[in-house]
């Protein structure tokens, strides 16, 4: 039931606040969830209601997924004897929709602190999996109190009752107190939000103290400048404030304070446990930085809140314009983009075969692929991205070290050691696949650290895996090994010394720097044959035979050739074909533009992407 | 299905032209195309906008056709206007001309005369089916003034006729050959197509023989195309015959340009080889270099001092506007200097005549020692002619002329 007369920002008694997220494995419907909560608390009528209401980002809507985090606040009145037995009257609610992508774990892992409490979601068709794992226990070590809720109720494959006994286990509650519920029909999301009211603590903070609130979130926006999340700690935040950052002494201006109802609703001020946003000018995301403690000028505080580890990136590529000329745009694009998106790294780089562009650092390869996607959206830009890698640590026999984030850059010369890192991997699946996933793991030079059985039929293994695996086909083949059953969630753990080998790929006899590839010795031969093969798919013919070759230093370990093209012409050209002919030639033009030359050889952009992709295409890793 | 139209600008329902247009009309060659939409039945690779009598549906029909398409040449003249325009030549194709009864086409060709007259060395062709045509028909035609018969043999293999759905026995070919000189054509053409599927090289070598043997002025042969849309491409996709293969078709042009030269017919054009220049297909040539013709029929493609038209596809629609006194024209394309240049360029470079140089831009003139060292094209006086491997890759030497 939605409140007519909605307690106002600034004004609430922390006493009524309940602040809480929503985390679960990708899919498992929390935004969906969500969306029934914005509902039936009024914020957003039938009329303006669309599914995934909070993904607002069109490449959200289009792959279907949570990327970014969002912060809402929601009135809920409790009715006198309601079922579930919360203390009647009007109430606030912050929900915060988190991604349940493991490349967005850092997004999920700052909502948290804004919180007191997290609905754990689970689909009551699937399951547990690695997400809902990894999640629950980032909840667990944020200090939230835990709400198990079983959704999708409604389809005909769910288990309720199985899965909440697992759900229960896990957790270690009463099967009993597992809600269930339908997202997609609404219900029992009423009853959530009671519960909710009656589970989350209220948030605790001196009003009377100087103000500090932490930083969750921190959004450049092309018309208002960066929008700066935050949620209240201690005392209050007014628009007439100016506030200080606390890492830096940095003091600003504010310009506008105000709650996200799902639109951004101005405010005369915050307090206590509140969540709200904070705008101040500043152009330059860096200049509010998550994680950071924001407090008044004047009267300020001296201790600030404890922040966030900031997400390193895992993953290196090189993005390059196909278009020599577009160098600058895409560097005023990775600029902007990185407003928005702290865990982007780059730095510029040139690579003999693609010229000027930027080896980029990525949290995963969902995050690479969106990245750029985005670059190539927004930015009207061509791209090619050369196959993603991990960092190598390589020591030479006279005891230098060099850190290896392009395979181009490997050194020649004595090799004394090469580093790689490892991750922790942790595979949920039904134990019918345990022997299939050990074949793996193996293959993938993987190390058996633990197995625990969830229930009768369900397992926990936990492996060291080395990441540049994870970071090729592991996720495809473990799905496909499993018929998508299994699920992965990891992280790095460290680093292991391991026997790599660089692999080149030459065309025409030319070592054509973006193929090149750091590979584990076992796989490089077998990997030299299939990339030369699948290049030779890739790349059209040409006017002339191009000769392509695998090699380890100047050993030669695969061969293949593709042959020259012989006809390339049109037969019929007469007067009603002339106009398509032109037409033809300009998409044909188009089609070149597409091209990148290397050498004298014209090589399409998808070589240079699936030349990997045994290596994943990253949009896979959903469900 | 036939293919589609490509799109343009609206055109005007009178068929007005833009004044540019007229510039310099009468001074450029002059000729009419004259489609004729129908055909006995669709032939498995055909995208041609043709259509047999079960496709037609009401509002248009063989029967009337005569009647449409002199409507459209009367047009024609309101459109151009009174200026001395003789008629170079006329080009009867399809479709199927030979299924309309020889005195239609030789009405339509009256028609012509009486609007604005035929040039002394006239050249009438029109295209025919070896099926559909008897000795009679041709005399008919060779005395209503027709001088020039192209016949669609496409193959004397009759497993690839097959595949082609050509009703005709190869047989027919010569005997209509020999009608055709007998009733008195001047020229006689044949029509051949390579890449079949199922086609050997042997089988080619076999038409091409063939083709030879009855002594032709002149030769077209074309690569299969395997078009969307068409029943053939339907049979690619499922996996019943297989796509064809620009390796094999390479082979099977060398071969055609072997045997055809060896027989005395050079080409001069990369598809088309001729007995000597009086017996190049004048008509195309007007195509291939600018000059203006009209399109009479439906989905017809007209082209006057730089404006491009073409007419709306299907008979019914086309029948229709004629007879409300409309122009039949669906949409136009004016072409600037620029888009001038590179329809010049695309269509020279395939005649054996050549490329004039100071038709490229310094980027095009750039890429032409490059071209002359890949042995694509030989430059002969101040023009660029293709060499045999350069009419292979011909649309590529154009992507490099024009980059
Ligand atoms: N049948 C049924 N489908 C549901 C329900 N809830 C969500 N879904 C569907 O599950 C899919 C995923 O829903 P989302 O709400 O986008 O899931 P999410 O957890 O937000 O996904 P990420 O943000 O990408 O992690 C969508 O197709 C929803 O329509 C439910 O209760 N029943
Ligand atoms: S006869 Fe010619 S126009 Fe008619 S369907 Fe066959 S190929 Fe097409
Ligand atoms: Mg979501």
């Amino acid at each position: 039931m939605s409140s007519k007369s909605a307690p106002p920002p600034g004004h609430t008694d922390p006493a009524i606040l309940r602040n809480f997220c929503i985390i679960a494995h990708i899919d498992h419907g929390k935004s969906t969830l969500a969306d029934r909560m914005l509902q039936l608390t009024g914020v957003v009528d039938e009329r303006a209601a669309r599914a995934q209401y909070l993904d607002r980002m069109d490449i959200e809507r289009e792959r279907g997924i949570t990327i970014k985090s969002q912060a809402v606040r929601m009135p809920w009145t409790v009715a006198e004897g309601n079922d579930e037995g919360a203390e009647p009257g009007d109430y606030v609610l912050n929900m915060i929709d988190t991604p349940g992508h493991v490349d967005f774990t850092y997004e999920v892992s700052r909502s948290l602190e804004a919180c007191e409490a997290a609905i754990l979601l689970v689909d009551a068709a699937q399951g547990i999996e690695a997400q809902t794992l990894a999640n629950l226990y980032l909840a667990l070590g944020a200090d939230l109190h835990i709400i198990p809720v079983l959704n999708k109720i409604d389809l005909p494959s769910a288990q309720p009752e199985k899965y909440a006994a697992e759900l229960a286990g896990i957790i270690g509650c009463d099967p009993d107190d597992v809600l269930q519920v339908s997202a997609k029909t609404g219900l029992g999301v009423e009853k959530v939000l009671n519960e909710i009211v009656k589970q989350t603590p209220a948030p605790v903070g001196d009003a009377d103290a100087p103000a500090r609130a932490l930083i969750f979130d921190s959004v450049y926006d092309t018309y208002r400048g960066v929008v700066t999340y935050v949620r209240v700690v201690d005392g209050k935040l007014s628009h007439r404030d100016r506030i200080k950052m606390m890492s830096t002494g940095a003091v600003h201006e504010m310009l506008e304070v105000g709650v996200i109802s799902p639109e951004p609703v101005k405010a005369g001020e915050i307090g206590v446990g509140e969540v709200g946003y904070l705008i101040t000018g500043v152009k330059d995301v860096r200049q509010s930085r998550v994680g950071d403690t924001v407090t008044s000028q004047h009267g300020g505080a001296a201790e600030p809140l404890g922040g966030y580890k900031h997400p390193n990136p895992m993953v290196f590529a090189g993005l390059y314009p196909i278009d020599g000329d577009d160098y600058p745009t895409l560097r005023d694009a990775l600029d902007k983009l990185q407003l928005n998106d702290a865990a982007l790294a780059y730095e510029p780089e040139t690579s003999g075969a693609l010229g000027f562009g930027f080896r980029c650092g990525f949290l995963g390869l969902l995050h690479m692929e969106i990245t750029r996607d985005r670059l190539e959206r927004e930015f009207d830009l061509d791209l090619i991205s050369t196959a993603p890698n991990v960092v190598y640590q390589v020591t030479m026999e006279d005891g230098s070290v060099h850190e290896v984030t392009n395979p181009s850059e490997y050194p020649e010369g004595k090799i004394a050691e090469v580093r790689e890192p490892v991750v922790k991997a942790t595979i949920l699946s039904p134990s019918d696949y345990i022997g299939t996933i050990m074949e793996l793991c193996q293959a993938k030079r993987g190390q058996l650290g633990g197995m625990d059985y969830l229930s009768e039929d369900r397992v926990e293994m936990r492996y060291t895996l080395p990441m540049a695996d994870i970071v090729f086909d592991f996720f495809d083949q473990l799905k496909s090994r499993t018929k998508g059953y299994a699920s992965l969630d990891y992280e790095v753990t460290g680093e292991q010394a391991a026997d790599l080998v660089k692999v080149d790929i030459l065309l025409q006899g030319e070592t054509v720097d973006a193929f090149s590839a750091i590979v584990h010795r076992d796989a490089a031969y077998s990997y030299g044959v299939m990339l030369a093969g699948k290049l030779k798919d890739l790349i059209p013919r040409q006017q002339f035979e191009v000769p392509i070759q695998a090699a380890i230093g100047a050993r030669i370990i695969a061969r293949e050739t593709i042959r020259a093209i012989r006809k390339d012409v049109l037969a019929k050209c007469y007067g009603g074909d002339i106009t398509r002919k032109r037409k033809l030639l300009e998409k044909q033009k188009e089609g070149k533009k597409r091209m990148k030359m290397v050498g004298r050889v014209e090589v399409p952009q998808e070589a240079f992407i699936a030349a990997l992709s045994n290596a994943p295409s990253a949009e896979k890793p959903k469900k | 299905m036939p293919s589609a139209l490509p799109a343009g600008d609206p055109a005007p329902t009178d068929g007005t032209l833009p004044e540019s247009a007229s510039a310099g009309l009468g001074d450029r060659p002059f000729g009419f195309y004259v489609h004729v939409p129908f055909c006995a039945t669709r032939c498995g690779y055909c995208d041609f906008n043709t259509y047999t009598a079960e496709e037609l549906g009401g509002g248009a029909s063989r029967a009337s056709y005569v009647e449409t398409a002199v409507a459209e040449v009367r047009l024609a003249r309101r459109v151009l206007g009174e200026v001395d325009l003789p008629v170079r030549t006329v080009f009867f194709g399809g479709g199927t001309p030979t299924l309309l009864p020889p005195g239609d086409l030789t009405a339509v060709l009256a028609a012509i005369s009486d609007e604005f007259g035929l040039a002394d060395d006239v050249e009438v062709t029109t295209e025919a089916n070896p099926d559909s045509v008897s000795a009679p028909d041709l005399e008919v035609l060779r005395a209503g003034g027709l001088n020039r018969v192209s016949f669609g043999m496409q193959s004397a293999v009759p497993h690839v006729l097959r595949t082609l759905d050509r009703t005709h026995d190869p047989a027919r070919v010569p005997a209509a050959v020999d009608w055709a000189r007998a009733a008195g054509f001047d020229q006689v053409s044949l029509d051949l197509i390579y890449g079949t599927p199922g086609e050997s090289l042997a089988d080619w070598r076999i038409s091409l023989d063939a083709a030879l043997a009855s002594d032709p002025d002149h030769v077209s042969a074309y690569a299969l195309i395997v078009e969307e849309g068409t029943a053939l491409a339907r049979q690619v996709r499922r996996g019943e015959v297989p796509m064809t293969d620009d390796d094999d078709l390479a082979d099977k042009y060398v071969a055609a340009d072997e045997a055809l030269a060896g027989a005395g017919l050079g080409w001069y054009e990369v598809s088309n080889w001729a007995r000597d220049p009086a017996a190049r297909c004048r008509h195309n040539l007007l195509y291939w270099q600018g000059a203006d013709w009209w399109g009479v029929g439906p989905g017809a493609h007209s082209h006057v001092g730089g404006v491009r038209f073409w007419n709306v596809k299907h008979p019914a629609a086309h029948a229709r506007r004629l007879a409300r006194g409309e122009s039949p024209a669906q949409a136009r394309e004016l072409l600037d200097e620029e888009t001038r240049r590179v329809e010049r360029v695309l269509l020279e470079i395939r005649l054996s005549a050549g490329l004039e140089r100071a038709v490229l831009d310094d980027a095009g003139r750039a890429a032409v020692p490059g071209l002359v060292a890949d042995g694509l094209v030989t430059e002969v006086g101040d023009r660029l002619v293709l060499t045999l491997r350069g009419r292979l890759l011909a649309d590529a030497v154009v992507r490099s002329l024009l980059p």
